[in-house]
């Protein structure tokens, strides 16, 4: 068995062997362990770092997102009850207009019915005392026409006047 | 593979032969053998596996993704089983994990149809038996380091009675001094046994087409064939199984020496 045959002392190879796997393994622990090593390790170091720095910021633009998204809501809602607020005002306001506008309309009207109703009444007793002075006018003159008599005229107002008034 | 007299030996795969470039170091001589070119082999195959990872593109291609998925599993069973210091001996047991995992799955590449024998590096045990002895150092130092003499408490686990010490602490010291051991030859054989059942079995697929009684050798082959698809896809499991078991038996160890109990 030549692998148990190196171990005794006068084999040829076994200086070889060690010689060798001492120089190769050396060779591959300084270029590949320490030298390539590190930076495929940094590599994947540097990866695993971006893709958590990426997942953060995706995470913070998420919840950037979100609140951006809550101050919108909040501020349409504002806006919204403001407009509301502005109709009510308004409908407020033009009700209370014309309410003003109609009290001042009809305080007019009942003014230029009062006016009227006092004119009708003037109008009405001018026209009565015409009516007794035209009528015992007409009773003075039926009288004389009818008997000759001459009728003062107060009587004849008189007498009119309780004929008319009962 | 085969020899003369069409016996089949299944060890021969195992042997070191020099392909030149001797040197002398310490005594010693050292030669470019087979084993140190599939080493170098598994390293160059590795660079070139880990520099297809260092595009270092934000959104990883196939390959890169492939790269760091081997670097994620590794440093993410350091951190799992040492916490954030792990990261300091991720280098190492990557570089362990990584050359094992290499020089198990070369070894098993069918490259002997073009001529080429591949030769598995972790089928020596003087290989993974150094490779064990240099996590189990790294365990000594920087449990001495760490914790000076304190470290010796290893030995002794938590909520042990008192008079149960003397009989506990030579056992946990006796499996703590069998672990370097155990790590290497676990690994050796492991590959070992793999190796040497494929071709015993790809001995039976040569032999029976050649025995003198076709038709029944025909069937032991195609038999032995079906068995050998399925022997090498667990061996190809076992190659990755046993590389991550030296890297996390290493990473545990370690875990021992930086965090006690």
């Amino acid at each position: 068995m030549p692998q148990i045959a190196q171990l005794t002392a006068d084999n040829w190879y076994l200086a070889s062997q060690l010689f060798w796997l001492l120089v190769v393994f050396a060779g591959i622990y300084i270029v590949i362990g320490r030298g390539m090593l590190p930076k495929i390790e940094a590599t994947v170091d540097a990866r695993d770092r971006k893709v958590a720095d990426d997942l953060a910021a995706a995470k913070a633009a998420h919840a950037a997102a979100d609140g951006l998204e809550e101050s919108y809501r909040q501020q349409s809602e504002a806006s919204r009850a403001a407009a509301q607020k502005a109709v009510s005002d308004a409908k407020d306001k033009a009700a209370r207009d014309a309410e003003k506008r109609l009290a001042k309309v009809d305080a007019e009207l009942s003014e230029k019915l009062a006016a009227a109703e006092a004119d009708v009444g003037a109008a009405r007793t001018s026209a009565m005392a015409e009516i007794e002075s035209v009528a015992a006018e007409a009773a003075t003159d039926l009288v004389a026409k009818l008997s000759g008599v001459k009728v003062a005229a107060t009587d004849a107002k008189a007498a009119v006047k309780a004929v008319l008034h009962g | 593979m085969a020899a003369e007299s069409g016996k089949i030996d299944p060890m021969h795969q195992f042997e070191v032969t020099p392909l030149g470039g001797g040197f002398h170091l310490g005594g010693h001589e050292i030669l470019f053998t087979n084993s140190a070119l599939w080493m170098v082999v598994a390293a160059i195959t590795l660079g070139i596996f880990m520099w297809g990872g260092m595009r270092r593109q934000l959104v990883p291609g196939r390959w890169q993704a492939a790269v760091e998925g081997f670097t994620g599993f590794i440093s993410s069973m350091m951190t799992q089983n040492i916490g954030s210091e792990g990261r300091k001996f991720t280098p190492y047991v990557f570089s362990l994990f990584m050359f094992i995992l290499f020089c198990n799955l070369l070894g098993m590449l069918p490259l002997g149809v073009f001529g080429i024998h591949p030769f598995t590096v972790t089928s020596h045990i003087a290989i993974t038996g150094v490779l064990a002895l240099v996590s189990f150092a790294i365990v000594l130092v920087v449990g001495f380091w760490r914790h000076g003499l304190h470290f010796f408490s290893l030995f002794v686990p938590h909520g042990t009675p008192l008079p149960m010490i003397p009989i506990i602490a030579p056992i946990e010291f006796v499996s703590f001094m069998v672990r370097p051991f155990s790590l290497g030859l676990r690994l050796f054989v492991a590959m070992t046994a793999g190796h040497v059942l494929l071709k015993v079995l790809s001995g039976f697929v040569i032999n029976g087409f050649n025995a003198e009684t076709v038709w029944l050798g025909s069937i032991v082959s195609v038999l032995s064939f079906i068995l050998m698809i399925g022997i090498s896809a667990l061996e190809l499991l076992v190659a990755g199984i046993q590389a991550y078991v030296f890297a996390l038996l290493t990473s545990l160890y370690i875990n021992d020496a930086v965090n006690l109990h």
